[in-house]
């Protein structure tokens, strides 16, 4: 690994029971760089993410943030440099909080002052009116949920965002305007991204490298631009890109 | 068999007036693979379930003209909609986890749906009701149609689950198949292969299915005919093989907004809603 490196992940493995559902994976993301995670469902990839995050324990290998060598009990510092957005913006946000509560409470957890202002700036970043402030999830559209997961993010000042299927619960239309917010928010702050999608071509186009999954292992690692040109290496590669690119051709 | 929709409005009281989902919609479908797509929202699911008559009861709906085989849907009375619904036109839903009973076997499920609707079927004894199961479970390609007829819905993946479903809707053998978003919950690689089969069903029953989706591509590759809905009007509708040539800006909206792999693009263009568009 270099300095350069916001991500090092090696020889990860998770097991749930008598199942190990990751199996010695090992990838390493930049600064400000951009990695993503495919792979049908049951390949582990979420996996990978949580582990990563915090949510699951029950993982062995190495795994380092920053330089920093995680553990299984994590600091409150780390949750505030790592956020989370989830894959669905109903599931994710309190149906009984108001946008306002829930972009506060990552201020108030992690003792960040200048809340009012920084809720307002919150809300601009990803470009929705400040009149939602008093709104609750269910009088949302499905891409200002989305909007609000991600501004809730960004809430702490993270240095790395996990993407958990960020856009499959939405429209195309929506899902190409929460793509750009991504990739502005990214070139605005040097965020590093780690995003986990089912979707070859959602992941290529935000991330420059692509790992992909089978059964627990990352059978292979490629650039976006090599995908791109169907210099694939892995069968299981191969395969996706033909579903991927047969459908655009129709 | 011929579904016809002339001028369906599907309108909704609000406290500020009634709100008009559906707006003047008019579709003939004979026997083929009509596609309906659009964004949530656009009056897609309503118009399919319209002829079930499957709508909330708050809803209003008035058509110059909504028939399933000439039986008039406005004035059909309950028996006969139980005559269509699951028997003559089967609705195949999302996500097969919520549609799916939790504490029945997905082999007593579909043995269910084949004695209800068969005729005779009610007679048949359970040997023989679990029999047609298993070899419906077959006919959508399922390896070990046994297991899976004895598994509860929470030991079957995604993909086998919409395969239960697709079962259980064919056991009737139906004429008319809607599917409403059959694969938005599942992988790309299932995705594929469920419409492949239900594609491979359709033609070789000579079944007519009407498939929903917010997938222009995707619905395209498996249709004849698209037509494609915006704020509860279809704005357009094509041969599924002519998709490069639409014309709408929506629809051309909906093409270019997505990322393909085929050539990149840094910024993804966004669709901007041109309020003549709903007009």
């Amino acid at each position: 690994m270099t300095t350069a490196d916001m991500i090092d992940i090696r020889d990860l493995r998770v097991r749930f029971g008598t199942v190990e559902a990751v199996k010695g994976v090992s990838f390493a993301v930049a600064r400000g760089a951009s990695f993503g995670v495919v792979g049908e469902s049951g390949s582990g990839k979420s996996t990978v993410l949580r582990a990563l995050s915090g949510l699951n324990p029950a993982w062995t290998g190495h795994m380092e943030i920053a330089g920093q060598t995680l553990t299984r009990q994590r600091s409150r510092d780390f949750y505030r440099r790592v956020q989370m957005v989830f894959q669905d913006p109903y599931g994710s946000l309190h149906p009984r909080q108001t946008v306002d509560r829930a972009l506060s409470e990552p201020l108030v957890v992690h003792g960040i002052g200048d809340i009012e202002a920084r809720i307002v700036r919150g809300l601009a970043e990803v470009a929705l009116p400040p009149t939602i402030r008093f709104r609750y999830p269910h009088q949302l559209s499905g891409g200002q949920r989305q909007r609000v997961a991600i501004a809730r993010a960004l809430m702490a000042e993270p240095e790395v965002l996990l993407l958990d299927e960020p856009t499959s619960a939405l429209d195309v239309s929506v899902q190409a305007e929460v793509l750009n917010l991504l990739s502005d928010i990214q070139a605005r702050r040097g965020l590093t991204y780690v995003m986990v999608s089912h979707n070859l071509a959602v992941v290529a186009h935000l991330c420059a490298m692509v790992g992909v999954m089978q059964g627990g292992e990352m059978v292979e690692m490629i650039s976006a631009d090599d995908l791109r040109a169907g210099r694939t290496k892995h069968p299981h590669t191969t395969e996706l890109r033909t579903l991927s690119t047969e459908l655009e051709e129709a | 068999m011929d579904v016809i929709i002339r001028n369906l409005r599907i309108a909704f009281p609000t406290p500020q007036g009634e709100s008009l989902a559906v707006r003047d919609v008019s579709m003939h479908i004979g026997t083929e693979k009509l596609g309906i797509v659009g964004e949530s929202g656009s009056g897609k699911s309503l118009t399919a379930r319209s002829i079930l008559r499957l709508l909330p009861h708050n809803a209003r709906i008035t058509a110059d003209e909504l028939s399933f085989d000439g039986i008039d849907i406005q004035r059909a009375s309950e028996r006969q909609m139980r005559a269509i619904r699951g028997r003559r036109a089967g609705l195949i839903m999302q996500d097969p986890k919520y549609s799916l009973n939790p504490v029945m076997t997905a082999g007593q499920q579909i043995a269910e749906a084949w004695r209800a609707h068969r005729p005779n079927g009610a007679r048949a004894s359970h040997r023989e009701a679990l029999q047609a199961a298993e070899d419906l479970l077959a006919q959508v390609q399922i390896r070990d149609p046994k297991r899976v007829a004895g598994a509860y819905p929470h030991e079957l993946s995604g993909g086998m689950g919409q395969r239960v479903m697709i079962a259980m809707m064919l056991a009737p053998d139906p004429e008319v198949l809607i599917a409403d978003e059959p694969t938005s919950a599942l992988d790309a690689t299932v995705q594929a292969e469920i419409l492949r089969l239900l594609e491979d069903l359709v033609s070789r029953r000579g079944m007519a299915l009407i498939l929903i989706s917010h997938d222009l591509p995707l619905v395209s590759h498996f249709c004849d005919r698209v037509a494609v809905m915006y704020a509860g009007r279809v704005v357009e509708e094509l041969q599924a093989g002519e998709l490069a040539r639409a014309t709408h800006p929506y629809t051309r909206g909906l093409l270019d907004c997505l990322p393909t792999l085929s050539h990149q693009k840094l910024r993804l263009p966004v669709l901007v809603r041109d309020p003549a568009w709903s007009a």
